[in-house]
This record gives structure tokens, sequence and C-alpha cells, in this order.
């Protein structure tokens, strides 16, 4: 994704250092440090509560810290109020304002900066072409689904030019086609606009698709922050591994820096186990099921069909239940109660340390 | 078939017996207001001409507009700001707001003259005895009413994010409440204006007891003893007004929810 950028970025590099944020006695930010490069677009990934959006917040100028310092273009902000950040924001909830046209409510930043008549209409007729609604600029917000809303709420933002581009789970309250036709959209606006972009998801399918780099939150701390590729590739802690969908906890011995995963050896990543015994994180397409492999006898004990791929859970002889993830037109021929063998693809996997190790 | 026509001719008597119950007072009193006096049957529009041509009746008219208009004035600067910013500044004291002012509807009117007829006696120390110093009273008579209906219009958006929306786009918290927040509240706004009014132009109780002067309904209790037929007039055409109001509030509403739907 990184080269479709266009060459001259507008962004400006965005600095969140050391942040803390306590409410009361709960701590939802504990030292968050995060460096954002001109143009990137870095998502924060991570399940509710674990301070992602009090971090996007607190950039916008909506929280405050209790430490820490927020800069944009090296510029300190931490004291700045929000109207006066230059940050386009789109929220979760539907925003717009519902007196006010489509285009007005593209228009509204800019009226607050004093744009003549002319100016503000031709923009903001712009940045609705950007995203596909010049169409329907005399409309409502009442009039729109809620793809075009956020849409609408993803103009306005950019209408200010602002210097950051924030956004707050715009796509929670879609559904999933929409959602996955927007995600794709707001990459693409965002590569042409070039503008630093924060976003906020719980889904790691989102984060992984259209972000430079992923950071995975967890408990107000950053846990890892890479791009999707290496992100999917070497997770840094169980917690991640998890994040991204590698959900099959398989016990293993490690030698030599390969695993005894499942009767296969398998090359362990960087950070893993050292040496004996510890778990390892198997991502679901990399279990095999064949007829006749050599990897151990397992069970068959549910198939959920899932369109491409199908999810099937294994119980294997002698070891736990894993979750295979397979082509669905090899899943079809499989039911519940068939046997099968398991095999292990050779892409090097994390080893952790088992818990009661 | 059967059903649906029962239920037609049974809609149809319900209906005409509430307009019955609702028009045949209203239409006494216009065939009382108008009928001559003695015993030769005849019309006079002579109790209506009043309306307009008795100083006393049409002072207390006007009075009682301006009384309405102030009330609403105030009511609007005090109660509206106050409430968003309560719901975007300050959550936590809204229980008290909300307490405080429905307040005036547990207490009985009686009660309340008695206890600010002392304040009033500053009150008219300080502005003088004119009538419209009521408009003080009639500022907490309302608030309960006034509450509730702009209550009701914040809670049907989304305040917090509309006005999150509106300061990272540039908006001091001025502009979120003149230009964000206020235009969508305008329907509730205006239902709080008009029970206010509604309100203000029947109210008896304070105006005939903290002895401020003439009122509509003052005046109208005062006739109703000498000129009865004045007195109804006055009282029809007061009612007539209200409702007219009322109706026009109903089609405010209606005006408002046609711009959000159609499509």
């Amino acid at each position: 994704m990184t080269a479709t950028r266009s060459a001259e970025t507008t962004g400006l590099a965005v600095e969140l250092t050391d942040l803390t944020r306590e409410y009361g006695a709960t701590r939802a930010l504990d030292g968050l440090t995060l460096h954002l490069e001109p143009g990137e677009l870095v998502a924060l990934l991570g399940p509710s509560g674990c301070g992602k959006t009090t971090a996007l917040r607190i950039l916008a100028g909506l929280d405050h810290p209790t430490s820490g310092s927020v800069s944009v273009g090296g510029k300190d902000l931490t004291r700045v109020p929000a109207n006066k950040r230059d940050m386009g924001m789109v929220f979760q909830a539907y925003s717009l304002f519902p007196h006010l046209t489509v285009l007005d409510n593209v228009a509204f930043g800019l009226k607050l900066r004093g744009e003549d008549r002319d100016t503000r209409t031709r923009k903001a007729a712009e940045k609705l072409e950007l995203v596909g609604l010049g169409e329907h600029g005399t409309k409502y917000a009442a009039q729109l689904s809620g793809g075009q809303q956020q849409r609408v709420a993803l103009a306005r933002a950019l209408a200010i030019e602002p210097s950051v581009l924030l956004l707050d789970e715009p796509l929670s309250a879609l559904d999933a086609k929409v959602r996955t036709q927007l995600r794709d959209e707001i990459r693409r606006v965002q590569l042409e606009v070039g503008t630093t972009t924060l976003f906020v998801t719980h889904d790691q399918e989102e984060a992984l698709a259209v972000a430079d780099r992923v950071g995975v939150m967890n408990k107000g701390r950053l846990e890892q922050l890479a791009p999707p590729a290496e992100l999917y590739a070497t997770p840094g802690s169980t917690f991640v591994a998890e994040f991204v969908g590698l959900n099959n906890k398989v016990a293993v011995t490690v030698r030599d820096r390969q695993a005894d995963v499942l009767g296969s050896r398998v090359p362990v990543i960087d950070g893993s186990v050292d040496d004996g015994p510890g778990v390892a994180m198997v991502r679901p397409e990399s279990l095999l099921l064949e007829a006749g492999g050599s990897g151990p006898n397992a069970t068959v004990a549910s198939v959920n069909f899932l369109g491409p791929i199908s999810r099937v859970y294994v119980d294997v002889d002698g070891a736990e239940s894993v979750m295979a993830a397979v082509p669905s037109p090899i899943a079809v021929r499989l039911s519940p109660g068939d046997r099968v063998r398991v095999g292990v693809e050779q892409t090097p996997l994390l080893v952790v340390a088992s818990p009661s190790a | 078939m059967t059903t649906s026509t029962n239920w037609r001719v049974t809609r149809w008597v319900l209906l005409g017996l509430f307009a019955a119950y609702f028009a045949l007072p209203l239409l006494s009193m216009l065939d009382f207001s108008t009928r001559t006096p003695g015993s030769d049957p005849g019309r006079t529009g002579e109790a209506w001409d009043n309306l307009v041509s008795d100083s006393v009746l049409v002072e207390a008219i006007i009075t009682s507009l301006l009384l309405a208009l102030f009330t609403v004035l105030m009511m609007i600067v005090l109660l509206v700001p106050t409430m968003i910013w309560v719901r975007l500044r300050v959550p936590g004291a809204s229980r008290l707001i909300e307490f405080l002012c429905l307040l005036p509807l547990t207490i009985p009117a009686l009660v309340i003259v008695v206890g600010i007829s002392n304040v009033y006696a500053w009150v008219t120390y300080l502005l003088g005895d004119s009538a419209l110093t009521l408009t003080f009273a009639y500022v907490v008579l309302v608030l309960p009413y006034s509450y509730r209906a702009i209550d009701a219009a914040l809670q049907s958006i989304d305040v917090n994010t509309l006005s999150e929306a509106a300061r990272s786009l540039g908006a001091s918290w001025f502009t979120v409440i003149t230009r964000v927040v206020l235009p969508n509240i305008v329907p509730g706004v205006m239902s709080a204006a008009f029970i206010s009014v509604a309100l203000v132009l029947g109210e008896y109780v304070f105006a005939s007891l903290l002895n401020l002067g003439d009122t509509l309904p003052v005046v109208i209790a005062l006739l109703g003893k000498s000129e009865g037929a004045t007195s109804v007039a006055a009282s029809l055409a007061s009612i007539l007004f209200v409702a007219l109001l009322l109706v026009g509030l109903s089609f405010f509403g209606r005006n408002n929810r046609a711009r959000n739907e159609n499509a």
C-alpha cells in the first residue's frame, strides 16, 4: 500500500509522549508513547477498554491527559483546546448536523474559518465528489444511509484540510458489506490527500487492511507497533497473537529453534522460548487436514462454512482441540465424526512460555 | 366486513361525543355573549365590541400578552443555555436541575404566593408595582412544563457527539450552542414557549393575590360580577387564542418532521 502514496505528502508528524489518563482509580492510559510519520496511517487496535479511544480523544483535545504531552508538526498542543487544534474527526456515532444540508455540513468548518460563500461551496463540493457523493449535496442527513452519512462525515473532516485526521471506529455502526467498501474508500482518500491519520478500531481485519502500521493496545499500553504483515508474521506476545487471529494454542517443546507441533518440526520466530516446553500460537490457516498425511489422527468436531474458507474444529488424539481454516471446496467433504490427519505448514511461529512453567 | 363497519361507526360516535363535549360549552359561551339582554330574543355584538373599546379590558389584554412575551423570553434565556450547558459539561448536575425545575409543580400555587409575597415587597420597592413584575413569578410557574419540553428535544439528538464534531471543526462553545444545538431543538423550545403563553394567559391566583394590577384573567373575573356577557366574550376570545397557538404548535412540529423525512 505504501507504494501508492503521493510523493509530496501534506501530513505532519504526530508525537504522543508518555500519555497517562486516570479516571478516579482506573487507569485508561498507562504511559502511551506513539509516533506517527507525516502522511502515515496508524491503526490502534485493541479490545474495548484498552485505551485506544482515550488516546485518540486526547489527540483531538476532547479529553486531557493526566500526564504526558501531545505535539503535531513539532508544536506542543497539550494545552490547546479542541477547536484550535485543526483536526478532522469522524465518529462512531452518526454526527452530521441534522438541521443542515449535506453540503452545508461539509462547509461548516470552512464557514467558521471565515471563507466566503463561493469558496466554501466549491471546496465542500470537491470533498463530496472525493467521497463519491457529489449528487447528494442538497439532502439532509436523515435521507442518507449509514454508509453515506459516514462518507459525508469524512468529507466534512477533510474539508478543513486538517493537520491530522482522526477516525474513531467510523465503520462500527455499518453492516458488513458497506464496512469493507468504505474501509477501502477511506484508505484510497487518505492516500490521495496525504493527511497523517490515526484510526481506532477493535476489528483486526480492518486495522490490517488499511494501516501502514498497526499498534495493538492492551490495558492502556502499546503491546506492539508494526506494519500489518510483520505484526501478523511475528507477533510479540500472546495477546497480540490472539488479537490478530492466531488462536490455536498447542503445547510444544522447543529444541534448536524448532518446535514439535503436532508431530511436525516448525521453526520459531525471535522472541520465542529458547529451549524446553512452551505454548505455540498456531494460525488456523497453517493447519492442513489431510487424508493420508503423516500427522497425528484427529476427529472432526464441527464445520462452520464462512464462504471461501470454512472453520473446521478437530479434536486431536492425545492432544488439544484446534481450529483449522480450510478452503471450502475441501471442507465440504468433511463432516463431524470423520477421521483426518493434521499437518502443520512450515511457517515460523511464536512459542511463549507455558502459563504453568 | 361487519366488524370493520361497526368499528367505523363506533369511532365516529366517539369522535362526535368528544367534539360535543368540547364544543358545546364554547358554543354556549358564544350564544351567551351575543344575546340581547332583556326578554326580547335577538343578537348583539356589544360584548365583543367591548373587547376593543373598554379601556380597562384592552389594557388588561395588552398586559397579559406582554407578560406572556416577557415570561417566554426570560424562560428561554434562563433555561435553554443552562440545560445545554449542564448536558454538555456537568452531566452530574442534571438531576439537581431537573428537581429544581419540577419543584414548582409540587407546591400549590396558593402556597407559593404566600411564600413569595414578601419577596415581592422588595420587587415592587425596587422595580415599581407594574403588573409586568409578575414575569418573575411566572417564569418559576412555567419552569416544569418548559423543562420537560426542552429536555425531550435535547434527548432526541446526540448532543455530545454533535458538539464534539463541531468542536473539532473549530467551533467555540458559544458557536456550538447557538449554531449546532439550538437549531436542532427549536421545536422543543417553541412548544415550551407556546405552553408558557397558554399558562400565563390563564393564570389567576398569582395575579389576583399579589395584587399587582389587572391581568386579563383578573379583569374577566371582575367583569363576571357586573357585565356577564363581556366577561364571557373575553374568556372565549382567550380560549380561542390559546387553542390557535396549540394548533400552530402541532403544525410547526409536523413541518419540521416533514423536512427530515421527505426523501
